[in-house]
């Protein structure tokens, strides 16, 4: 049974193709349905920048027309057109790129996290249409096993990627958790609602949102069940904030260092975080200066994710070993699939032998007692268990080592197996 | 020196100074130096206790009543204090801080023989162990807390600067750093009160001079009685309570090292 992989992604296809070719979770169980109906077994993932399909079958070439008829089909294209923007993988390269993509590790910022989930999803709706079977399922077990063990092993998940996550992790980085701290939010830009999103999701309370204009305070406030409120109230507000997010479209300074400054006595010097991410400046840049006070804009956020990123760059070849090492595995497993028919039937062969010199002894044994003769069936299965244990072993290693065939089509010599009828 | 320093003082010495060197590692490389720290630290303490039980057992009497003695079981008192808690992931580059002061001040400790077996104290047992013990504990405690200082003023300065790096190479948040510090100086000062206290009421008793030693300890429990009210009654946070605690690691240092050892009773 060979693995085969059809699909495409960012690094091959534009987003045009990538749009046509993207299905949710349901249309994606009836295509996987549908597949493995011809072929065998078969999964199908769509994500923001890739769909792929993974397909069991015992002839690859048979399976990847199938594939790229359906992708055809999905996009609307002749497979000639689609073909250049298509890559096809087989056993272990399939395995070690779907190892890859649920480590984060073909996703645009490496360790991005969704895609294990989505991975996930898209095996468990294929499984529930009775898509997959033993090899996909084993495939796809071990994708999210890796997924979680590369993100265990490796910080590689452990970075913000974006400016908002960077904002609430440098605010955590001061306090630590942020359950119960205060939120206030100058301006009701859209990056200031991501980054309050980010800082509400870490625990912090409900933001206060004061603005120029109430009807904008009050849109945002009510997003995330805060409070509204004029620039009026803004030094009352200063008293009691913990994260101060500007995001207000303002061409010149809202909050002084000064006004700060008299806050924070006020306030008997407690930490204030500032995240500034409007453009022109909303905060005094002196107000960094001010002891308790850390002040962060957007070129700051920038360079912190930036470096995370690169982080994340060097943490990926530790997770590429990872990958490496799980599609070995996956390797051989595949290779002990071409040996398994001969053991079944050396041990079928074996049983066989046993039962029926049992059978035939039965006269001889009629004396034993029940208990004595459960000791006999005993005794004689760990006979056949320990002489077939060896060849058994041997045979799966050679199977890894890809001679598998070669050993099972001896011990069918040997054992004359499938040859009863003859 | 006797076989007990080859068997138990080297690999003590081994464990620490490899964690000394993984935590400066994990400084350029985060992730791996820093297990590989952990697990020298807790085989260099568990060598240092062996070695500590053997000194004990070999001994005629209390055996760190010598100045090097002393030393040796403050190295062991301070790792475990970092023990409790520093091996957490979070806490992991307090020992930055902690395991190259305490290479350094076992390496004097085995120099000036305090490694070997130990010459039986002349005072009672009893009285030393408290006394002793007590002091040497609560100075580990505000080493400890030194380091837990100087982490906060180090991360407050990159995040002060801006530091790229900031969230790459973690380091507990500032306020878990300035809230560990306050409680263990909270936890250290009253075994440091009832260590001089036994102190005095041994010179009552049995006469003895005022020495320099005395003196300094006095100031820094006067140093550390003056953060606890600094940062619990007057609300003193962050930067301005870690010098404080820096400044009372100071006497500490100097009562341990920097004072010629003297028999005060």
């Amino acid at each position: 049974m060979h693995v085969l992989l059809v699909g495409t992604s960012h690094h091959r296809a534009p987003v045009e193709l990538r749009e046509r070719l993207a299905f949710g979770a349901e249309p994606g169980a009836d295509l996987a349905s549908r597949l493995a109906g011809a072929a065998g077994e078969a999964v199908a993932l769509s994500t923001c920048n890739r769909t792929c399909l993974y397909l069991a079958h015992s002839d690859p070439e048979t399976a990847r027309s199938l594939a790229v008829a359906a992708l055809a089909e999905l996009s609307g294209l002749a497979q000639e057109e689609l073909g250049p923007a298509l890559y096809v993988m087989l056993d272990e390269d399939a395995a070690r790129h779907l190892f890859g993509v649920a480590a984060g590790l073909d996703s645009m910022i490496p360790g991005e996290a969704q895609i294990l989930g989505q991975v996930r999803v898209a095996w468990e709706a294929a499984a529930a249409e009775g898509a997959t079977g033993v090899v996909l399922n084993r495939l796809f077990r071990q994708a999210l096993h890796v997924g979680k063990r590369v993100r265990t092993e490796t910080s590689i998940g452990e970075n913000p990627a974006s400016i908002s996550s960077a904002a609430a992790e440098l605010a955590a980085s001061v306090f630590g958790d942020l359950s119960g701290k205060r939120v206030l939010v100058i301006g009701a830009g859209k990056m200031g609602e991501l980054t309050v999103l980010n800082l509400v999701l870490r625990g912090a309370e409900r933001p206060v949102v004061v603005n120029r204009s109430l009807e904008g305070a009050e849109r945002l406030a009510e997003r995330f069940g805060g409070r509204a409120a004029g620039l009026d109230v803004l030094d009352q507000e200063l008293e009691r904030a913990d994260v101060v997010v500007a995001s207000t479209g303002a061409e010149e300074i809202v909050l002084a260092a000064d006004r700060v400054e008299r806050a924070m006595r006020r306030r008997r010097h407690r930490p204030i975080f500032f995240i500034d991410i409007a453009v022109p400046r909303d905060l005094d840049p002196r107000i960094n200066g001010i002891d308790g006070c850390y002040l962060y804009d957007i070129d700051d956020l920038e360079q912190v994710v930036k470096e995370s990123v690169a982080g994340r760059r060097e943490e990926a070849v530790r997770a590429e070993e990872i990958v490496v090492e799980e599609t070995e595995k996956f390797r051989a497993w595949q290779a002990s699939l071409d040996v398994v028919p001969a053991i079944a039937s050396l041990r079928a062969l074996a049983e066989g032998i046993r039962a029926g010199e049992l059978e035939r002894a039965r006269g001889l044994l009629g004396s034993l007692s029940e208990n004595e003769r459960r000791a006999v069936e005993s005794l004689t299965s760990q006979i056949v268990n320990k002489l077939l244990h060896l060849p058994t072993v041997r045979m799966k290693e050679a199977a890894a080592a890809s001679d598998g065939l070669i050993y099972a089509e001896a011990v069918r010599h040997l054992f004359g197996l499938g040859e009863e009828g003859r | 020196m006797p076989e007990l320093a080859l068997f138990l003082f080297w690999p003590a010495l081994a464990g620490y100074l490899e964690a000394a060197l993984a935590y400066a590692g994990e400084t350029v490389r985060p992730g791996r130096p820093a297990r590989f720290a952990v697990w020298g630290v807790r085989l260099g303490w568990l060598a240092q206790t062996a070695l500590l039980a053997a000194q004990a057992v070999r001994a005629d009497g209390f055996p760190w009543a010598s100045w090097a003695g002393s030393l040796n079981l403050f190295v062991w008192l301070t790792v475990g204090a970092y023990l409790i808690w520093g091996c957490r992931a979070s806490f992991r580059l307090l020992g930055l801080v902690v395991m190259p002061l305490a290479v350094v001040l076992f390496l004097l400790a085995w120099a000036a023989g305090g490694a070997g077996d130990e010459p039986r104290s002349s005072f009672g047992d009893v009285f030393l162990a408290f006394h002793v013990v007590l002091v040497l504990a609560a100075f580990a405690g505000f080493t400890v807390a030194a380091a837990l200082a100087g982490l906060y003023l180090w991360q407050e300065r990159r995040l002060k600067r801006h530091a790229p790096d900031v969230l790459r190479l973690r380091a507990p948040s500032l306020a878990s750093l300035d809230r560990f510090t306050g409680r263990t100086i909270a936890v250290s000062l009253p075994a440091l009160t009832i260590g001089i206290g036994i102190g005095f009421g041994r010179l009552g008793t049995r006469g003895g001079g005022f020495d320099a030693i005395i003196a300094v300890t006095l100031v820094a429990w006067v140093v550390y009685a003056a953060f606890l009210i600094l940062r619990y009654g007057a609300g003193w946070y962050g930067r301005r309570s870690a010098y404080l605690a820096l400044a009372g690691f100071l006497l500490v240092l100097v009562v341990r090292v920097g004072l010629p050892p003297v028999a005060h009773f």
